[in-house]
């Protein structure tokens, strides 16, 4: 007998075999709003932003995008926000992109998962872990961070009906000043959940506002900040971490003038933000490079608009001097999107995730102290001798 | 005639069918349809071509008939194939009984 139907995940298999659609996979931001008002956010608004809600695309302009999404081969969808849970009408879409044959991936802080909500996600189930982020193990801790009175038990009962109804999800954090002495404590309770997986999801690195909305939030994002001695020994703590470092450094390409040199014109997983302009990438939101899906079509971002980004080269001759000669690229968070989020200028230099780079080189032995990667001309030669010597 | 090869199969509502790039992908919708609730599943060419019959009007004998007058494969190869891959698409609740 032979075997009709196979078993595929979306993670990692190689699916489509060289044929890949022209969409795989869909990001979309329902709001900017959140029930939560965490100081490190890049994104958040108030709940009550009655300006940006009325700005947010309308049911049917999300279904005409999803539809149009679906048609274009795209199997995988990312709802996020803000907290996508604030829409009323989450059901309604989350149904519609189900039904088109999508999988969620739905990113929430729990809090609004009602029974209706949870009932739902268990009968029509989304084919990929729900990601709640916790933000503490104690009311304390969590609303410090959150700045929501009552946030943290009613995360704690929209986390113990999924439990209940046994709707797979998985849990993530973030770690800062205020949940660092808990970070322990959620490592071990999270072990303890259903399904628990090694746990990935610890984000370190903050990212400034991806709209540059408020210079006293980026200012205090910037103290929220791990210093990057502290980073880089965090970093390097993890398994196998400091292997991979090297590696990446031991391939690096040589200089290049490229400004986005990660292939974000191909548009691997487009971000649809919450009033309609496509991104090309989650991060990626300096408003010259987004395209208006409320005039215009997936297909024509795709197929014009993206793929002229492959040739645009960085300008700034500063970058060229530095980022363009570092053998530690591929090491450091920095990207386009992040310089425009920190600079303004997408060819700008993010001081501080070079810093955090710098201070990994030194910790491997890349770089000797007061040395800097962009005066390196052996860097990839200095992380094959490291790899070779089993460091 | 085997009276299992007179019922009339269609696609389950609890299971989105779709055609992306030559690949058939077949999404549950509903929870419980596979082994776990996090995969998709394809069809191989054999399973192609009976799926594509299974049209909730066709009873698998015509299904067989219709794969033997298109394919050069003994009948009997053909009807096995035919119920094996209804047995196996019944199993996870994405054909239902047509009628």
């Amino acid at each position: 007998m032979e075997d009709f139907i196979s078993r595929r995940s979306l993670a990692g298999a190689a699916l489509w075999q060289g044929r890949a659609p022209r969409l795989r996979s869909l990001s979309i931001e329902l709001t900017e709003r959140c029930d939560n008002a965490c100081q490190h956010c890049y994104i958040n608004l108030p709940r009550e932003d009655a300006a940006a809600q009325q700005a947010e695309l309308s049911t049917e302009e999300w279904k005409r995008i999803l539809s149009e999404a679906a048609g274009l081969g795209c199997l995988g969808l990312r709802i996020t926000g803000g907290e996508p849970l604030l829409r009323e009408d989450f059901a309604d879409l989350y149904l519609h992109a189900r039904r088109l044959g999508l999988k969620v991936s739905l990113f929430t802080n729990a809090r609004n998962l009602t029974p209706e909500i949870v009932d739902l996600l268990r009968r029509v189930p989304p084919l990929a872990k729900i990601q709640i982020t916790v933000y503490g193990m104690s009311a304390e801790t969590y609303e410090a961070v959150s700045c929501a009175p009552g946030s943290y038990e009613q995360f704690r009962q929209g986390l113990e009906r999924l439990l209940e109804a046994g709707v797979p999800f998985l849990v993530k954090s973030v770690e800062l000043p205020h949940n660092r002495h808990e970070m322990e404590a959620f490592h071990a309770w999270a072990a303890t959940l259903p399904g628990a997986e090694p746990l990935t999801g610890i984000t370190y690195q903050l990212d400034q506002r991806a709209h540059r909305d408020s210079p006293a939030r980026m200012a205090l994002i910037e103290r929220l900040r791990m210093p990057p001695e502290e980073l880089a020994a965090k970093l390097l703590a993890e398994p196998v971490a400091g292997r991979d470092m090297l590696e990446l450094a031991s391939r690096w390409g040589g200089s290049s003038a490229a400004l986005l040199p990660c292939g974000a014109g191909g548009c691997a997983e487009p971000q649809v933000d919450a009033y309609g302009w496509l991104h090309a990438c989650t991060l990626l939101r300096a408003p010259e490079l987004a395209y208006n899906l409320r005039a215009g079509t997936l297909a024509d971002a795709l197929q014009r608009h993206f793929p002229r980004f492959g040739a645009m080269k960085n300008e700034n001759p500063l970058h060229q001097a530095r980022c363009g000669r570092c053998f530690l690229r591929d090491l450091c968070e920095s990207c386009a999107a992040k310089a425009w989020m920190e600079t303004g200028q997408l060819d700008g230099i993010v001081e501080y995730h070079c810093q955090v780079t710098h201070a990994i080189a030194r910790r491997l032995g890349l770089l000797a102290e007061e040395e800097y990667s962009w005066e390196v001309t052996d860097g990839v030669e200095r992380a094959a001798q490291l790899l070779q010597e089993g460091r | 005639m085997n009276a299992e090869l007179e019922k009339v199969f269609a696609l389950s509502e609890d299971v989105v069918a779709r055609e992306i790039e030559g690949e058939l992908i077949l999404v549950p919708l509903a929870a419980g349809m596979g082994d776990a609730d996090d995969e998709l599943y394809t069809l191989n060419e054999t399973g192609r071509a009976i799926w594509a019959l299974l049209d909730g009007k066709r009873s698998l004998a015509e299904v067989v008939g219709a794969l033997a007058a298109e394919y050069d494969a003994p009948a009997g190869e053909i009807k096995a194939d035919v119920q094996g891959l209804v047995a196996e698409l019944s199993r996870r609740k994405m054909l239902v009984e047509a009628g």
